[in-house]
């Protein structure tokens, strides 16, 4: 039974990476069709780091993801501490209101923005509206949300007494935030905004509503393009794109698992 | 503390840009394209598209099922062994939410194209080509591919959770392993299992990609509706309409599957 779920695990592991091994091997391809692989070569990297089109529109991708990463892990943390000082009833209200994001399909949360950003641009009598504001705007609000979600079970799982004592210390209660909570809290900072970043970076649905001409992502450059024939230069993007997250998620892997030993270790001396 | 206010700008922003735009949609909804006069007769209209919601929902749900089928194993895989390979097995579950969606979806229709990867492999054995590619099937198994880890993550944060235990002492009691499994085990991965469905289901039901992508033209989802509204035959207001429907529908089913489970969805997809 075992030895069946690890087959099992294996196989479906092979199933989830088999288009990914499908995209590499065409970024190697001479020809241009994806379905049948020619001959071996570097050419289409050469092509990728010569065009002037993707990497900008990578950049775009990249700016607006660690923008709203970091305005939205600033708000949602502070939201975060609030909505914890909160009373019950209102602290479930505020729940319910970044649970809203979380349930919708993102088209309904991508069309709702759009009609927003059409009825304002009637208001401000602008032709359109769309572009990296509205773009920004809608990564924010539902990138909050996990923020949130991700700070909260720490904000509890905290020991009350901790900021109590460094009130009675002396310390102002922003002194006693920087000093003691937020070091509590960190974990989960980090990976709400880790979170929040990955969101923005890969979105499409909601982007594709809220673009404008003069600030596209990669995604909604990616999905227009796949109207007209594809260009083999992106399976090198795709490839590259691959090589750098799988080489970050080791690396942040390494350091937890580092962490978590030493922290074994310590636990292991005082005892 | 009166640290309360903190969260004021986070309400305002969520009301600003969520509740009002949401209201938009309801105004929208309700309100005639060309005249801006009160009319129900967008909504009227789910008559017509009555069958494409059903065909959203039969397909979502079966994916829904498929993934619950192939990632409990999965799951139940990665969080019995040692904490090395859990965490890196972990990690390359979550490796492909990180990737572009769009992409790796045109890399299956290579896959599966008539003259594709696969039927070119088959070929060779004899078998000739088969219509691996538009029909629902192809769009169920995008469903599936696209949204497994996001079935597997909730589940391996819950069955990691429960305690071993509890199973040695069903175990010493005289369950066999199935037993153990059955009333043990599963229980207990009952809150996973609810917020793996909500997050396979919600997104699988209002897709527009993948069943452009890998469907035909009897393959047409509500989100395609939704979309073609909004892009191309620019009717913005039964496209509000049926994002209402979708938003309502979507809420009554999310809120009985957490009838199931007291928790919180989004909890157990905080895995970092």
């Amino acid at each position: 039974m075992k030895r069946f779920t690890r087959i099992f695990t294996v196989v479906v592991f092979l199933f989830l990476y088999l288009p990914m091994i499908v995209l590499a091997v065409a970024s190697f391809n001479k020809g241009s069709d994806i379905g049948a692989f020619t001959g071996f070569t570097f050419r289409q990297y050469g092509e990728l780091f010569r065009d002037s089109t993707l990497l900008p529109l990578l950049g775009n991708s990249i700016i607006i993801a660690v923008v709203a990463a970091l305005i939205s892990t600033i708000l949602g943390t502070m939201a975060a501490v609030g909505i914890h000082n909160m009373r019950r009833r209102p602290q479930a209200m505020a729940m319910a209101l970044t649970n809203i994001p979380m349930t919708n399909p993102d088209i309904v949360t991508g069309v709702s923005l759009a009609l927003l950003f059409a009825f304002a641009g009637v208001m401000l009598r602008r032709n359109s509206i769309m572009g990296f504001g509205t773009l920004l705007i809608a990564h924010i609000t539902f990138d909050m949300p996990y923020v949130i979600l991700s700070v909260m079970p720490k904000l509890t799982q905290m020991d009350p007494d901790l900021e109590e004592a460094a009130l009675d210390l002396g310390c102002t209660p922003v002194k006693a935030f920087f000093r003691v909570v937020i070091h509590e809290i960190m974990p989960g900072i980090i990976s709400g905004a880790l979170m929040a970043f990955t969101m923005s970076l890969d979105d499409f649905v909601i982007s594709y509503f809220v673009y404008g001409p003069n600030f596209v992502t990669l995604p909604v450059e990616i999905y227009n393009y796949t109207k007209k024939p594809l260009q083999p230069k992106i399976y090198a993007l795709f490839t590259l794109l691959f090589l750098v997250i799988l080489l970050l998620m080791v690396l942040m892997n390494l350091l937890q698992l580092r962490d978590a030993r030493q922290r074994q270790i310590r636990k292991g001396g005082a005892s | 503390m009166k640290n309360k206010l903190l969260a004021g700008p986070y309400l305002l922003w969520m009301v600003v840009f969520t509740l009002i735009p949401l209201g938009i949609v309801v105004y929208y909804a309700f309100t005639d394209s060309m005249t801006g006069s009160f009319t129900l007769s967008n909504l009227a209209k789910i008559g017509i598209y009555l069958p494409i919601f059903f065909r959203s929902i039969g397909l979502a749900a079966i994916a829904c099922m498929i993934c619950l089928v192939i990632g409990y194993p999965v799951a139940y895989c990665i969080a019995s062994v040692g904490e090395t390979w859990r965490r890196f097995l972990s990690m390359l579950v979550m490796l492909p939410m990180c990737m572009s969606f769009l992409l790796r979806t045109l890399a299956w229709v290579a896959l599966l194209e008539d003259t594709g990867i696969l039927n070119h492999a088959l070929s060779l054995l004899g078998i000739g080509p088969l219509p691996l590619v538009r029909n629902n099937g192809a769009v169920i198994l995008g469903m599936v591919y696209n949204y497994l880890p996001y079935m597997i993550t909730p589940l391996y944060t819950v069955i990691l959770k429960i305690d071993p235990k509890l199973e040695e002492a069903a175990q010493d009691l005289g369950c066999s392993g199935a037993q153990v499994f059955r009333r043990v085990t599963l229980p207990l991965s009952i809150p996973g299992i609810v917020s793996g469905i909500t997050m396979v289901f919600v997104p699988a039901v209002s897709t527009f990609y993948i069943s452009q992508k890998l469907g035909g033209t009897g393959t047409v989802l509500i989100g395609d509706v939704i979309e073609s509204q909004f892009k191309t035959a620019y009717n913005p207001n039964l496209g509000a309409a049926l994002s209402l429907i979708l938003m309502v529908m979507v809420l009554i089913c999310v809120g009985v599957m957490n009838h199931f489970s007291s928790d919180d969805i989004g909890e157990e997809m905080m895995p970092l």
